[in-house]
């Protein structure tokens, strides 16, 4: 990368449903936390860049780049609005490194926020159906969970993956949540419980679905030479990678794959001059259990095929050889869309601070982060890392 | 709703939903739903005609949606599927004229002719177009 870029603060919100708190008490929250965890102050701040998919809809306010900059007072700084569906805030952070990296900032605040429960949860649900295909999939009553449904039933159909072994992800993923203060879930759950759950989209099921979150979260990016003046335990950005692929699942040729899962990841371990072998924790995009399942074979971490043989081994759980969604995952943290990637990239950094209390990973000196939006339209991977190079 | 649009935005899409019309690029052969103007193959030494699909294909993947979006809500439980067209480009689609359990991956369908949703609101708009149903129904 042309500058190196580190960060130097972070902070969220619990996920899940604040019943108290609208899009702007959210966003002030996650805000303020990582600006006191970096301990710098409102004029150092030359830019902020923030992530959200639908805030016009799911809270009827656009323009949210200007809420931002105004209800954390820092006005007149320039602030940006990404919008990538459920990777809406790693292309915020993707975008706030370009602007470091370029010269032109020094110190740039990253957010994403989502406030879903403000409407009723079939309007979430038509509202999601925009990040598909909307005149071609979701006006022929696909949802979501269609969407991730029909991804599963044909990996089950060409690698002979078994519903009990989607099912481990959401097992495994709440375990992780027990540990996670900021989950919106703490409950364990069996692979009983998912197999008993109701039947959203065959052969997904309630608790193989992400659940809708209110939440937002919030880092702080500076250049790498400067982020020793901050902090004592900056985290590298290694890689920062984004790809395409097309908005519609139904125009690839096989959707067992996301090739811009494997553009985006591969081009990131080129940047981080890593492989897979190097990655001692992954935070994937499990907003359906299956997408983990595929995210860890396109990640490069399993042969194509054998994802859910590699959960049920347990060597994605903690303690296995390459942890996966620690945080517990979108599954069990919660999904408030917008909010999402970066609330992976703070995973990452918890951990290779040596953070993350009963699910941190010993001697996490270099982890991985994979957000997707859409059905894998869009993709954005990040390798994080304890050393600079 | 937010869905519920002007007439416009309907009556733009009938004749590739009333009669599975797309595009099929002639230098390469590759064929296109909905119907493209360019070729990403082929890009600017493609060349596009129109194509109007037999409507004959097979199952490649499927779902029965249970929890429906808003406007779907009393079809369900559903079948919905993305469709292999024989000329080999593929549709989202509705399987009907069976019960779910009897869809399978790789089954025969033909296109057929349906009311697929009520705009509801004020506009009252029905909104016809594709499905599919098992071939030699």
């Amino acid at each position: 990368m042309a500058r190196d870029v580190a960060i130097v603060g972070v902070g969220m919100t619990k996920f899940g449903e604040h019943w108290d708190k609208g899009l702007r008490e959210l966003i002030m929250e996650a805000g303020i936390k990582s600006v006191e965890d970096a301990g710098i102050s409102g004029k150092d701040i030359e830019l902020i860049i923030g992530g959200s998919m639908s805030s016009g809809i799911f809270a009827g306010q656009d323009h949210t780049g200007a809420l931002f900059t105004d209800y954390l007072g820092l006005n007149p700084i320039p602030s940006i609005r990404t919008e990538a569906a459920c990777a809406s805030s790693s292309v915020a952070l993707s975008t706030g490194i370009m602007a470091v990296q370029s010269g032109r900032y020094n110190c740039v605040v990253i957010g994403g926020v989502e406030k879903m429960t403000d409407v009723y949860s079939n309007m979430a649900t038509t509202t999601l159906a925009g990040a598909m295909d909307r005149d071609n999939e979701a006006n022929f009553g696909l949802t979501f969970p269609g969407v991730y449904a029909l991804m599963a039933k044909r990996h089950m159909h060409q690698y002979g993956t078994t519903r009990e072994q989607i099912a481990m992800v959401a097992v495994k993923n709440h375990e992780n949540a027990m540990h996670n203060p900021n989950a919106q879930f703490h409950r364990k759950i069996t692979v009983d419980d998912v197999l008993k759950s109701p039947l959203v989209s065959d052969p997904l099921r309630l608790l193989d679905c992400s659940p809708i979150a209110d939440g937002a979260s919030s880092l702080v990016i500076v250049p790498a030479e400067k982020a020793k003046q901050y902090t004592d335990t900056p985290i590298y950005i290694r890689a920062s990678s984004q790809a395409s692929d097309t908005l519609g699942l139904y125009r690839r040729p096989d959707i067992t794959t996301v090739n811009a899962n494997l553009v985006a990841s591969r081009n990131a371990y080129k940047q981080a001059g890593m492989t897979p072998k190097d990655i001692h924790f992954a935070e994937v995009h499990d907003c359906f259990t299956i997408n983990e399942i595929i995210a860890t074979e396109d990640l490069g971490f399993v042969k194509k095929g054998d994802g859910g043989r590699f959960v049920q081994s347990g060597e994605t759980q903690l303690g296995g050889k390459i942890p996966v969604n620690t945080s517990g995952g979108l599954k069990a943290k919660g999904h408030p869309v917008g909010a999402t990637g970066v609330a992976q990239v703070i995973e990452a950094v918890e951990q290779l601070r040596g953070n993350a209390g009963g699910r941190q990973v010993s001697g996490a000196e270099n982890g991985l982060t994979h957000n997707v939006g859409g059905s894998g339209s869009t993709v954005v991977v990040h390798i994080l890392s304890r050393n600079r190079k | 709703m937010p869905t519920e649009k002007s007439v416009a935005h309907h009556w733009r899409h009938f004749k590739e939903r009333y009669g599975l019309v797309g595009s099929r690029c002639e230098s390469c052969g590759s064929y296109f739903y909905p119907g493209s103007v360019i070729c990403p193959n082929c890009r600017r030494k493609g060349k596009i005609k129109e194509h109007i699909f037999t409507g004959k294909g097979k199952v490649y993947s499927f779902t029965t949606v249970r929890v429906a979006p808003e406007e779907f809500e009393h079809y369900a439980p559903y079948v919905v599927a993305i469709v292999e067209l024989e000329e080999g480009a593929r549709v989202v689609s509705q399987i009907v004229d069976c019960k779910p359990e009897d869809v399978k991956i790789g089954m025969p369908v033909e296109m057929c002719f349906r009311k697929i949703r009520e705009e509801g609101g004020k506009s009252g708009l029905v909104l016809y177009g594709f499905k599919f149903r098992p071939l030699n129904f």
